[in-house]
């Protein structure tokens, strides 16, 4: 039986670019940049790192294909580097490379980076990648908004809501994370915006509107890991830990049988259970401190809350309009301004939460610093809800 | 005795205003300022082979056994969308027909359909099993042109065999001389025409009564006892003007449904004997004729097994289904001559691996799953191991077909991102009566057609279109189940 990742793994060190429509900066610029303040972070060499994992979507812009662009953007010392793709859940799935790799023993110090350089696409949403020679042949030309809008139809229809209600509080996610992202210096977009706005906004992907929908931005995140022995000899404190690493990727079951209802994501469900039986915890809503999840849309946000047993079944609608969720509320989402508002480069964005959890645990979060937080989830979705791959971290003070 | 067992037709739902050209046009051609009436416009992706396959579905209705009697497909169009690919076997792979049947490709003129007709009765005579001719035309016309207003997009199917005889078949005539009244070199979209007089009095009015002489003179009827004349034109009281050179009633002249639909090209004349059948009485003599390259005819007399055969929907049926379109840009652009603003989500690759779709023709084309013999679950596509079992379930899905089947949607979005030649796109989730779900397009909808719950039923339709390279490729689609409306009923819509 396996015992889990719990503890074994520390984080000694992370960065983060500026999130945003970086014309200034090419992928290279944006992975220097985050590498550079990881590395400072650690206070560690090069030399030091073991090996590295390198998340990024896009293939056709110069960042994808195999671990070279971050082997020679970084000039890595000739270490493996291996490229994770996993769509929206790609910067996750590079962590738990690294982490596995330190907690296997097979090396002492790993490096997790993703970057993303989705304006060099030359798209104002994200752009349709290839799917390959048959999925064309019969799959609908669908586009994510759409993807994750069907959410909202099954979930209202589920749960008798009004149309307009569900509306105002999937304006309210938007709300409360354009707020927070106006405290974060590194966001891609730092304007408060009101609900009144957010509900006369066009409609992009029916009932999403605009404000309903995440940045489209350019950035990169990093993240090093260690085991906790080796980082207290590098003298650090107060060390943040791994609780749990799960990934639960569809086996088809929500398309291929006529049992799931559309209006969640099956595998969030079961890698919520998964970590956190792995973290020791039992009940989630008292026991978590701060979430970062995987808002590409604000209807994710909202039905997510019910994935991760945070808000019961059919009550998410409530608790959102009620605060629950907002930066003081009880279990506070995106304190960073979240996919919504840090923006969402695609193989960056698991690594970027982990830095807002990592920065909240450290007391390093400027004016957004929430109190005393002990315990951080991290979400990540990637793909659509009826076929996905979904990973649930928790990372927390090391209590050892 | 050998004739019709079934008939069937096929009207898409857009029916344009003619006022709503002459209002765009009126500028520039004042003459057709007092044009009134619709005509049938396909969707932006229907073709003929779409529309030929609709009509075999109204025809053949959703009764498997059906299908597999028949052993030949007879296509005529002369808008096929292959130059090379054989059309006919698209449909084929459509309709699940097994694959030694034969399948034709017919074209060159509007009365290929009657050509059709009389090979698939000889075919009959000779071999055996049923035979079903399909014809289907979706023209393209100048903007500001008479054919504009005249033309109408539509199919007819009918199906030709020996047994419950509903029309049996008496006898025809053929003219085959090289009168050329329009013409259309190989790879050219739009017909050239010449004068109308000389066309109507020197070419129809001299060529048909000839072939209708020569069908009753085979058929041993007396021009008297026609009841039903059937010939298509756009030239007003044509029929009438044969009918009388032939010595028929002027009251058996069949309307040509120049008001509903206008004129759909080389499926015109089976349409409207589809139409015909739908009220003919035992006994009545069906005599149907078309122009062109000379001319052909067919003589029909209908059997008390009339009553007994009712199409899926029916070209009255389908007449009434439609939905007033009133923009004529819409109109222009799905007819591929008005190039509007794409946006980058228009550049997308379209190329079809052709290995893969033949694979997979089964499934894509015939919109064949797979239903597990352990489980009882239905699966699109089918797979190798199914769900139940923890993956260990291995090959026990056996074909499924789901395109006769009505489903419900489960989920849906309709979206203003990517490029679709009508927005906003729709797609969602349909859960099929009996199992299975796919993840599909929508078509023949406007906003707030749909809701989560609303039943669908499937339409064979264009599924992307790859300029780069000239290929079409089709899947199957989602539209909601409806009744019959008043036709055509003064909504516009996004379609």
């Amino acid at each position: 039986m396996a015992n889990g990742i719990k503890d074994k793994v520390a984080i000694i060190g992370m960065g983060c670019s500026r999130f945003g429509e970086r014309w200034d900066a090419s992928p290279e610029d944006l992975m220097v940049e985050a590498y550079g303040e990881a590395m400072a972070d650690a206070g560690i060499a090069p030399e030091q790192i073991g090996a590295a994992w390198f998340s990024t979507h896009m293939d056709d812009i110069g960042t994808g294909r195999g671990g070279t662009p971050m082997g020679i953007a970084l000039r890595l010392p000739n270490i493996g580097v291996t490229r994770v793709e996993n769509f929206c859940a790609g910067g996750s799935e590079a962590i738990r490379g690294a982490v596995y790799a330190v907690a296997s023993g097979a090396c002492d110090i790993a490096l997790a980076l993703g970057v993303e350089k989705l304006k060099d696409t030359g798209y104002g949403g994200l752009p349709m990648g290839s799917v390959g020679t048959y999925i064309p042949q019969w799959y609908p030309n669908a586009v994510a908004p759409a993807n994750f809008a069907q959410l909202a139809s099954a979930y209202q229809r589920k749960h008798r809501l009004d149309r307009d209600l569900l509306k105002r509080a999937i304006a309210h996610v938007s709300v409360k994370s354009h707020a927070n992202g106006a405290l974060n210096p590194k966001a891609h977009l730092r304007k408060p915006v009101t609900e009144e706005q957010v509900l006369a906004a066009p409609i992009v992907a029916e009932p999403l509107g605009l404000f309903d929908c995440c940045g489209v931005s350019d950035g990169a995140a990093a993240v090093i890991v260690t085991t906790p022995d080796i980082a207290r000899g590098l003298g650090k404190k107060d060390l943040i830990t791994f609780k749990a690493l799960q990934v639960c990727t569809s086996n088809g079951w929500e398309m291929h049988s006529n049992e799931w209802d559309g209006s969640y994501v099956h595998t969030a469900r079961i890698a919520a259970k998964r970590a956190y039986e792995e973290a020791g915890i039992r009940n989630p809503r008292q026991e978590i401190s701060l979430t970062e999840v995987h808002d590409c849309f604000s209807i994710t946000e909202l039905v997510t809350m019910e994935d991760l047993f945070l808000s019961e079944e059919g009550s998410a609608v409530r608790d959102v309009l009620d605060g629950v969720y907002d930066a003081d509320g009880r279990v506070p989402c995106q304190a960073d301004g979240g996919l919504k508002c840090f923006g969402h480069p695609v193989g960056a964005s698991g690594i970027r939460m982990l830095y807002e959890i990592y920065l909240q645990l450290s007391g390093r979060a400027g004016e957004r610093q929430l109190p005393a937080p002990s315990l951080g989830l991290i979400h990540n979705l990637g793909g659509q809800p009826s076929q996905n791959v979904c990973s649930v971290s928790i990372v927390g003070l090391h209590r050892a | 005795m050998i004739g019709i067992v079934g008939y069937g037709g096929y009207v898409p739902r857009l029916r344009l205003s003619r006022q709503a050209v002459v209002q765009a046009n009126l500028w520039y051609a004042p003459q057709f300022a007092r044009r009134k009436g619709h005509r049938a416009m396909a969707n932006w992706d229907e073709d003929s082979i779409t529309m030929a396959v609709a009509a075999a579905r109204d025809c053949l209705g959703p009764d498997d056994e059906k299908r597999r009697a028949i052993r030949s497909v007879h296509l005529a169009s002369d808008t096929l969308p292959f130059a090379e690919r054989l059309n006919a076997g698209v449909v084929c792979e459509a309709l699940t027909l097994d694959e030694d049947v034969e399948a034709r490709d017919v074209t060159g003129t509007p009365r290929a359909a009657l050509t059709c007709l009389g090979d698939a009765v000889a075919r009959v005579r000779a071999f055996g099993g049923d035979a079903v001719v399909l014809a289907a035309d979706n023209r393209k016309t100048r903007a500001a042109s008479s054919q504009e207003l005249d033309f109408g997009d539509g199919a007819a199917a009918i199906r030709i065999g020996t047994e419950d005889v509903i029309a049996a078949f008496l006898g025809k005539g053929t003219v085959s001389v090289d009168f050329v009244d329009h013409f259309r070199l190989a790879g050219e979209d739009i017909d050239y025409h010449w004068e109308e007089r000389w066309v109507r009095d020197e070419g129809i009015a001299k060529l048909v009564p000839r072939a209708v002489a020569a069908a009753l003179g085979e058929s041993g009827v007396a021009a008297e006892e026609v009841t039903r004349f059937i010939f298509p034109s756009t030239f007003a009281r044509m029929a009438e003007q044969v009918a009388e050179t032939c010595g028929i009633r002027p009251d058996a002249v069949v309307d040509v449904l120049e008001n509903e639909i206008g004129e759909t090209g080389a499926a015109h004349g089976l349409l409207l004997l589809a139409q015909t059948l739908e009220n003919a009485r035992p006994g009545e003599v069906i005599v149907i004729a078309q122009f062109g390259a000379g001319a052909e005819a067919v003589v029909l007399r209908v059997t008390e097994a009339v009553s007994r055969f009712r199409p899926r929907i029916g070209v009255s049926g389908w007449i009434a289904r439609g939905v007033e379109e009133t923009n004529y840009t819409k109109f222009l652009s799905f007819k591929g001559q008005l190039r509007l603003e794409r946006g980058m989500r228009g550049e997308q690759d379209k190329k079809t691996a052709l290995s893969t779709a033949y694979r997979h023709r089964k499934a894509i084309l015939g919109l064949v799953g797979g239903r597990c013999e352990v489980t009882g679950k239905v699966y699109f596509p089918p797979s190798r191991l199914s769900i139940d079992g923890g993956g260990t379930v291995k090959d026990t899905q056996k074909p499924y077909k789901l395109a006769e089947r009505r489903g419900r949607v489960l989920s849906w979005s309709a979206e203003q991102l990517s490029f679709h030649m009508s927005p906003p796109h729709h797609y969602g989730q349909i859960d099929f009566d009996g199992g299975g779900r796919i993840l599909m397009e929508f078509s023949d909808i406007a906003p707030g057609d749909v809701e989560v719950g609303t039943e669908v039923e499937m339409v064979f339709r264009i599924k992307d279109f790859d300029e780069r390279r000239g290929f079409l490729r089709y899947f199957w689609k989602a539209t909601p189940v409806r009744g019959v409306a008043s036709a055509p009923a003064s909504q516009s819509g996004s379609e």
